[in-house]
């Protein structure tokens, strides 16, 4: 295998990979935040929700996962929506920190909801080994890891027409940048709040069942990719959520890439330490650019 | 004639304090109408408060005799009613065209494509700048979106809050007549004015508040040849 067919089979197509669960992640981070004005720690373990609810269909109905994903949605939808009305909503007068904190417990309450009735150990979606894709007798890629990358692309498009056309795209990017104004132009700031919940939870479910199939099912799943998803949607710019798309590619990529033996035979970076990358880069652009790379919000 | 807005014995502040006290004024349909007076006397206080975005204590506000005191604000722009807050009037990351669009989204049905043209026949500046972040532009471009999307939503009754703050010469002369264009067009006007004497030169009526009360009604003209008025609040001279 020629050195740049293991590159690309081994470090980039798995560094998109991973970049894109985080990517999917982010935009829900990106839009809370840009758009309710707080952090969402329990956005990972909406993932985490979203991925069960996924794995729990494919027991009962015989489909592929990805077929099964509206399920997943649904449910990572419906609690997104309740923990908004029960929790987030009361405090919303508040200083943000309450809602913050209030984040983390529902984020224990999710953790401990899935060891409930899932049961705390690794769950797969699919048994078994499954060939990967040859293409041009060269390169192999995982046929998911593909899927993942096309699905990301196609909702990343989708997003941006949305966002970019549709009405409520615009009210949305409008309550992120003036939402006293918004409300002034008699905007319904209701309905933004419900479309961001829907759209975060949507992408976060998403992007559960892509990690959860990936690796396997289990309760710490979403948590676990809470920090690099936090550093992708500061690096996009809170607030843009098309920056926390490329964001998340970036960190996915940079994860992976410090891996590779860039020097000697050795990876340049040991793979049990490829986590801290994301930390090193969210540590950076607080210090250094908090705004992002797309000019984002202040956190 | 029924006045388009009243406002009856209004009460109204921040965090349980009152900034404005007692307030009773009638606005004529069709008319400009501005209210002047020193800082600290309640006029951007009085203009928020009938754009329900302060704490009503008493009194009430009522447009076209239905009382709206205290409803929703976003409820006021399908009544009718459009507001240019002072600062913070654009959405800077749209572009001037999503802007402009924005302000029908509320509006009972209009055709955009109509209200577009409007606007851009009042505002010809922004018709090149239609694809550009509000947020790029200069102080007075900004304001004119900010009244081009309050009048995308065709309304009855335009509230502005010191429309020619920190603009340049040029720019003031052109709002100014502008707003004379916009009332031309059936729009009532309100608005709150730091550049007092200019603002009366085109004011049907002027409202003179002093420390959150009621301190002189009359017409335009009329404020501005008031001795009291020119020696406390245009600066002693004649207009």
């Amino acid at each position: 295998m020629s050195d740049v067919v293991f590159f690309i089979n081994l470090y980039l197509i798995p560094g998109l990979t991973i970049g894109a669960i985080y990517a999917l992640g982010a935009v829900g981070i990106s839009m809370i935040f840009g758009i309710l004005r707080f952090a969402h720690f329990a956005h990972g373990d909406l993932m985490t929700i979203g991925g069960y609810g996924v794995l729990t269909a494919v027991w009962f109905i015989p489909l592929h996962p990805l077929l099964l994903l509206p399920v997943g949605i649904a449910l990572a939808i419906c609690a997104a929506l309740a923990v908004d009305r029960f929790f987030y909503q009361p405090l919303r007068q508040l200083p943000t920190i309450y809602t913050v904190i209030s984040s983390f417990g529902v984020a224990l309450i999710f953790r401990s909801l899935a060891q409930l009735f899932w049961s705390s150990g690794n769950q797969v979606f699919i048994p078994g080994v499954r060939p990967p894709l040859v293409l041009f007798d060269t390169f192999r890629i995982s046929t998911l890891h593909a899927q993942v990358i096309i699905l990301t692309v196609l909702i990343a498009l989708a997003l941006h027409l949305f966002l970019s056309r549709s009405q409520m795209g615009r009210s949305m990017r409008a309550v992120s940048d003036e939402p006293e104004l918004a409300a002034i132009a008699g905007l319904d700031t209701a309905k933004v709040v419900r479309w961001t919940w829907i759209i975060g939870a949507s992408l976060a479910a998403t992007a559960g069942v892509f990690a959860g199939m990936d690796t396997s099912m289990h309760p710490n799943l979403g948590w676990n990719l809470l920090l690099p998803m936090f550093a992708a949607a500061i690096l996009g710019g809170i607030g843009k959520p098309m920056g926390a798309i490329v964001g998340g590619l970036i960190i996915g990529l940079a994860e992976e890439l410090v891996t590779y033996p860039w020097i000697g035979t050795e990876p340049f970076i040991s793979p049990s330490y490829k986590s801290a990358i994301a930390f090193l880069f969210m540590v950076g652009l607080l210090i250094f650019r908090p705004q992002g790379l797309f000019k984002g919000r202040l956190l | 004639m029924t006045p388009i807005l009243s406002v009856k014995n209004l009460t109204a502040g921040y965090g349980g304090a009152s900034v404005i006290e007692n307030i009773g004024l009638d606005f004529a349909k069709n008319e400009i109408a501005v209210i002047i007076g020193p800082n600290g006397a309640g006029k951007s206080t009085l203009l928020k408060t009938i754009f329900a975005l302060t704490e009503t204590s008493n009194g009430s506000v009522e447009f076209n005799g239905q009382d709206i005191t205290g409803l929703q604000t976003s409820l006021l722009v399908p009544l009718g009613i459009s507001a240019v807050p002072q600062s913070h009037n654009v959405f800077p990351t749209l572009t001037v065209e999503e802007n402009l669009d924005i302000g029908t989204y509320a509006a009972p049905p209009v055709n955009m494509m109509a209200a577009r043209d409007k606007v851009l026949t009042l505002f010809p500046d922004l018709a090149d700048k239609m694809n550009q972040p509000a947020g790029e532009l200069s102080g007075g471009q900004r304001q004119m979106v900010a009244m081009g999307r309050a009048l995308m939503s065709d309304p009855s009754l335009l509230l502005l809050d010191e429309p020619t703050a920190g603009l340049s010469p040029v720019y003031l002369e052109k709002i100014f007549d502008l707003l004379i264009d916009i009332q031309k067009s059936g729009v009532t006007i309100i608005m709150v004015e730091q550049n007092a004497k200019q603002a009366l030169r085109i004011a049907d009526q002027g409202h003179v508040l002093v420390n959150g009360q009621l301190f002189k009604s009359n017409a335009g003209n009329a404020l501005l040849a008031d001795d009291e008025v020119r020696r406390l609040f245009l600066g002693g001279v004649a207009a």
